[in-house]
């Protein structure tokens, strides 16, 4: 299990690095933290010509935090985001979900933004993207754009994203003050990809429930966004209607059977996992943003 | 495709265990087989080489990563330690390697350096953990031999250790 | 009085050095070597029509590339039925690279030779085979319902069939008040040690000798089996184990077809080559295991004694079967576990499947066969209304009734008689370890919280220490060192620390002076491997022999010495003197001297035994007519039959009530493997074995689709537990000892492992209420399962 020989190509600037992709996109792949793309790599599963190596680029290794977003450039490493506690402390959601990306190992080398331009369906950091109302920026050899979330995933492993861009940061966008947000999920093995979680974000006002949102791991082909208030807004906590929620999200997602679980094993799973978070995180003292 | 009749070699330098070593290689090298076929640091293991077993964890500036999940030359000009950078010498045992040794938390020892790597970082930021944590902290691992109940035991211990060598020197 | 060292938890000898990056795995060694790769088959069942090579050979770095027709002599025939069995009447082998047919995924078709293991991977993916496919039997129902064979020439796929009965079955039960049948189902695992296999090879051009490092569980194996197929005088063979990351069955099946191609091509290319086995190649091409579809009937009176038990079951062998069948003869037999059955009947039948081959895995048939057997007592107990734990109870072999005859053949030929064991005594100790009486208030307790819990419960005896033998050889250098060698590897269980422990004692030395070989031909060359938890047991007894032959050469030349009887004299760390007058005494190191006269003096021992030094007999030769110079001995243990040890494991779980999710809360071992030379070591045993035991009953299957491509074939599928997943295991021991062997030992190395896929069953029955007939078992599996029953209490799936 060795990979292929590729051109390896490592730009220390984003002009370097645009250019070398405006060149080579077309048969090649960008190279960051690496840990979804180097075991495809070693299987032979791709063999790129090109790889551009970002690592080097100056410039993307910054956390941002303002008043309507937190922005995470394209180096920063799962686990430097999860220990940012200005990140944390603006948008909580972050550190919620970030603890459930694989093993701590993986997270000290994979990139949270590459992990959303990776557009695994089993992957966190895409459903919360969609659940912040997310913003992909990406450069290319026609400039620079912004991508909302929603626009971004078109499907498994796939995006809008053209072959020679990059993505240079993501920014996620900070929920009104009050909001909770929850983030659960259920794996095989601790660290393993999901059978299916659930990313919640919940208005608060006082123990009413004003709004409630919610996206999903590994049970729906691309992150959206479910919104749940139909169902719970002007509910108070302790009479919220979790049998109408749960049926809310069986008929949301369409789960894939695979060697772990069936489909509809799925389906109840993350039915059950959003009655549970939605519990814990209107609970007092939980998930306060 | 390049082939690999003109695959360019390139001169990578690292920092491995506070010492800079230089070897030509490809840029397809990964860090585990660089460290091992062209630096001879064979002491880093090689289990699975998809990044699932932890066997091939190594410090990259001091934070465990997975060797097979790095190119060496993405780590070019950064600091490796490996296992032999964490002790080398089997008569002076770091704490955590001393309390794998009492609390007999090796069988075959073919994950162990990846458990030491994982586990010295590990208790740099938690000096104290509980038997609960020392669990988690181990949980990216796989060892097939030890059940993992004697390296939940050795973390507890090696933390000890440190605090026992600590009063020593003081 | 030094402490007597058997029986502590001493430290592992070993550690040190592979705690520190030193130790010496087969792919640390050779560096600079030539790499091998391998074209496998990508098709379960296919014919294969063409190789073209030629895109491969332009690649800069590739030195060699072979197919079958390269192969010469003996190592282009089919590879040896290495244990055959008059029962195997239809044994088929593959060859070392496919000749015409391939049978599984992963079959080596090609073998190329390269600069490093990079390159020559590339050039595999330059080598076209062309294939002409055909369809592929996968899954025992496939291959029992046989409208398709994988060997044209074995009909019915079947490899082997087997019946041994005792008593008259049919007879019984009729005659039985109450029979119940019982279909069963256990899914294939394998061993996955974290190091795969490797093998490099060194050749001797001036020498004509060939070294071979293999991973493997047998050196001597490898070696007579290499220099069988490269038609090479053993003497010109040497095969060496280095350090080796796990075992746990798989490294046991030799010769591995890269076993015989590396040295192969070592000698062919006269350069050093080396293959490390990757993880997608130890999936796909070395073996698996546990497979089986099991039918039992079993007929019991009103109090839940077994009166007649008839055992039909399927066990999927693979494409291949070089080692026989030993595995599905361990199930038959060893599936009795405590139990006197009434008359018993079994009857296997071993199939091929288009899959990867089946060879022992940590266990080796014991876990189906107890599983079959407890699920069994489960539901015995279930139809009559009584405790589990008393029908097991009742049906035990008694203490008394030891050694006890259970009227088969085991898996060495030889008859299956336990040779000790108090089972009733185990059964209290668990009983009162997990709290088995008190458990009714737990789970009533849990009930009212809204959580659902079960307690499992599974017993097992094991046969361990399996012959024909082992040998031991004890050296004492004149620095006092002593070198201890015996011939069956090492792959993590301490052996260079617990043999040690036995000679230290046996000899009277320190156990810092004892060093000790294992699995190098060149240090002993008669063995047979590391397998059935025989290495304590045999090399144990072996080394103790031979310790004891030292022994009993230094006290005769040390009584000369000093001129007392030998009977009076002792040794104690390392120093003979005479009981009581410590006064009076010599050092086993100047014995060494003494035993060996020289003619060169090269240092100061050397010196002192020269033909000049001290005073000699003229009229006696330097070297009695029936000595041998040096303070060294050699013996061999060889016993009767193998030793039984047994053990009985428990544990709680819950299952979530609506997710099916599988906790152990938690998991409690008692274990009887007689005396416990390191009780630590045993203990990390009994941890592993039920670490992948948990991965066997709710984790790892290996999962083919109906092409006969195995769907999993990575650590990321195949769900090989990680510390979140494993319980604490609480432990207790009773130890009886073996009275077979002088040590008193019984083998600890599988014991973990074999209950636990029955106890699973067990708990997750009991907390369900409703027949667990298939493992292992997930959450999904689990939450269908209620839904086929109709269990999912609708109150609690409504509650919050």
């Amino acid at each position: 299990m060795k990979p292929a020989p590729f051109v390896h190509h490592a730009p220390r600037t984003l002009e370097e690095a645009v250019a070398v992709l405006g060149e080579v996109g077309h048969d090649g792949k960008v190279l960051a933290g690496g840990q979804s793309l180097i075991p495809l790599l070693s299987m032979r599963l791709a063999s790129p010509a090109h790889l551009v190596d970002v690592n080097g680029v100056a410039g993307l290794d910054a956390v941002e935090v303002t008043d309507t977003h937190v922005r995470v450039g394209a180096l920063v490493r799962h686990a430097g985001l999860e220990r940012h506690d200005g990140a944390a402390a603006a948008l909580p959601l972050l550190r919620q979900a970030l603890r459930n990306v694989a093993h701590p190992a993986i997270r000290t080398r994979g990139t949270t933004v590459g992990s959303i331009a990776h557009a695994d369906p089993s992957g966190e950091m895409p459903a919360v993207t969609v659940l912040t109302g997310g913003v992909v920026e990406a450069a290319g050899p026609r400039g620079r754009r912004e991508i909302a979330a929603a626009d971004f995933f078109t499907g498994p492993l796939e995006t809008t994203l053209a072959e020679d861009e990059l993505v240079v940061a993501v920014r996620f966008g900070l929920l009104p003050a009050g909001t909770r947000t929850g983030f659960v999920e259920s794996a095989r093995r601790s660290g393993d990809y999901a059978l299916a979680g659930v990313a919640l974000a919940v208005g608060m006002d006082g123990d009413v429930v004003t709004s409630a949102t919610a996206s999903f791991v590994s049970v729906t082909p691309v992150p959206d966004v479910l919104d749940l208030g139909p169902a719970l807004a002007g509910r108070s906590v302790g009479d919220l209607p979790l049998d109408d929620v749960a049926e809310l999200v069986r008929s949301h997602v369409g789960p894939e059977s695979d060697i772990h679980a069936p489909a509809d094993y799925r389906r109840m799973l993350a039915a059950e996992l959003t009655r549970r978070v939605l519990t814990t995180t209107t609970t007092p003292t939980e998930g306060a943003a | 495709m390049t082939d690999a009749a003109t695959e360019q070699l390139l001169e990578i330098t690292l920092r491995v265990n506070g010492v800079r070593r230089t070897a030509s290689a490809p840029a397809r090298r990964l860090l585990s087989d660089f460290l091992r076929h062209d630096l001879g640091l064979t002491g880093t293991h090689v289990g699975c080489e998809h990044g699932v077993c932890g066997a091939c964890t190594v410090l990259l500036d001091g934070e465990p990563a997975r060797a097979c999940l790095v190119f060496a030359v993405t780590a070019q000009a950064h600091e490796v330690t490996t296992v032999e950078g964490i002790g080398h010498d089997p008569a002076n045992l770091s704490p955590v390697q001393q309390a794998f040794a009492e609390c007999h938390a090796l069988q075959c020892g073919f994950c162990t350096p990846g458990f030491i790597t994982t586990i010295t970082a590990y208790l740099d930021e938690n000096p104290q953990p509980t038997p609960e944590e020392a669990r988690e902290a181990i949980s990216g691992n796989l060892c097939r031999c030890t059940g993992y109940q004697n390296i939940v035991k050795a973390v507890v211990r090696a933390s000890e250790i440190v605090r026992e060598r600590e009063e020593e020197t003081r | 009085m030094t402490t007597r060292q058997v029986g502590e938890p001493v430290q592992r000898r070993e550690d040190p050095r592979l705690l520190t990056g030193n130790g010496r795995y087969l792919d640390d060694l050779g560096l600079g070597a030539l790499q091998a790769a391998f074209v496998r088959s990508p098709h379960a069942h296919a014919r294969v029509v063409d190789i073209d090579i030629t895109d491969a050979w332009e690649l800069d770095g590739v030195e060699a590339i072979y197919t079958w027709e390269d192969l010469d002599g003996r190592v282009g025939e089919p590879l040896p039925v290495l244990i055959p069995h008059p029962a195997l009447t239809h044994p088929r082998t593959g060859y070392c690279l496919a000749k015409s047919e391939v049978n599984h995924v992963g079959e080596a078709v090609v073998m190329v030779v390269a600069r490093d293991r990079y390159v020559a991977e590339d050039a595999c993916g330059r080598i076209h085979v062309t294939y002409e496919t055909l369809k592929p039997v996968v899954g025992l129902e496939n291959a029992r319902a046989a409208t398709r064979l994988v060997h044209d020439d074995a009909p019915g796929n079947v490899a082997a069939n087997l019946l041994q009965e005792v008593g008259d079955v049919d007879s019984a039960m009729a005659a039985a008040p109450n029979t119940l049948t019982l279909e069963l189902e256990i899914e294939r695992s394998a061993c996955m040690p974290m190091e795969g296999k490797g093998v490099y090879a060194r050749w001797d051009a001036d020498d004509a000798s060939l070294r071979i490092y293999s991973s493997t569980q047998t050196s001597t194996g490898v070696r007579a089996a290499v220099a069988a197929k490269l038609e090479m005088p053993l003497a010109k063979v040497e095969v060496v184990t280095p350090d080796v990351g796990g075992g746990f069955g798989v490294k046991i099946m030799h010769p591995w077809p890269e076993e015989v191609l590396v040295p192969w091509a070592a000698r062919r290319l006269g350069r050093d080559v080396k293959w490390t086995e990757d993880r997608r190649e130890h999936f796909v091409s070395s073996a698996h295991e546990r497979g089986q579809l099991q039918e039992v009937t079993v007929g019991f009176d009103d109090d839940g004694r077994l009166l007649a038990l008839d055992v039909r079951f399927w066990h999927d062998n693979g494409a291949y079967t070089p080692y026989g069948i030993i595995v599905p003869i361990i199930t038959a037999t060893q599936l009795l576990g405590p139990y006197k059955p009434g008359a018993y009947r079994v009857e296997f039948w071993s199939l091929y499947t288009n899959t990867v081959l089946v060879t022992p895995y940590r266990g080796a048939g014991r876990p189906q066969g107890c599983y079959a057997m407890e699920r069994t007592m489960d539901a015995i107990a279930a139809h009559l209304g009584l405790d589990r734990t008393e029908v097991r109870s009742r049906n035990f072999i008694q203490p008394d009734e030891m050694p006890y005859d259970q009227g088969l053949m085991f898996q060495d030929g030889r008859p299956l008689k336990y040779d000790s064991g108090d089972f009733p005594a185990s059964l209290a100790k668990l009983k009162d370890l997990v709290g088995w009486d008190d458990f009714a208030a737990y789970r009533e307790q849990a009930a009212r919280e809204g959580r659902r819990v079960g307690l499992g419960i599974g017993c097992y005896v094991e046969g361990t220490g399996v012959g024909p033998y082992e040998g031991g050889h004890v050296q004492v250098e004149t620095s006092g060192r002593v070198n201890v060698a015996t011939g069956l590897t090492t792959q993590g269980q301490g052996h260079q620390t617990v043999l040690a422990q036995i000679v230290a004692d046996q000899l009277g030395v320190r156990l810092e002076d004892v060093h000790v070989t294992t699995g190098d031909t060149r240090r002993m060359a008669y063995a047979v491997g590391t397998f059935a938890s025989r290495g304590a047991v045999m090399s144990g007894n072996a080394v103790a022999l031979a310790a004891k032959v030292v022994r009993d050469k230094a006290l005769r030349i040390a009584a000369d010495a000093l001129e007392v009887s030998a009977d009076d004299l002792e040794i104690v760390d390392g120093v003979i003197s005479v009981k009581g007058a410590p006064g009076t005494s010599i050092d086993l190191k100047t014995i060494a001297v003494m035993s060996n006269p020289l003619r060169y003096a090269f240092d100061t021992a050397a010196q002192a035994a020269t033909q000049f030094a001290g005073t000699f007999d003229p009229d006696k030769p330097p070297v009695a007519d029936d000595d041998e110079p040096g303070l060294e001995g050699q013996d061999f243990y060889s016993p009767t039959q193998a030793t039984f040890a047994n053990g009985m494991h428990a544990a709680v779980v819950e299952t979530d009530p609506v997710t099916a999710e599988i906790r152990i809360l938690r998991y409690c071992v008692i274990h009887d493997c007689g005396v416990m030379v390191n009780p630590m070591i045993v203990e990390g045993q009994v941890h592993g074995g039920v670490a992948q035991g948990v991965g066997g009953a709710l984790y790892e299957r290996m999962v083919y689709d109906e092409g006969g491509q195995l769907l999993n074939a990575s650590f990321m599928d195949f769900l090989v537990p990680y510390a979140s997943e494993v319980p604490h295991v609480e432990t207790d021991h009773l130890e009886t000892p073996s009275p077979l062997n002088p040590l008193g030992l019984k083998g600890a190395g599988e014991a973990g492992t074999i209950p636990v896929t029955a106890v699973i069953a067990s708990a997750v029955e009991d907390a369900e209420g409703f027949p667990i007939r298939s493992m292992p078992i997930s959450p999904a599996e689990l939450w269908e399962l209620r839904r086929q029953h109709s269990s999912v209490p609708v109150a609690l799936e409504g509650a919050s």
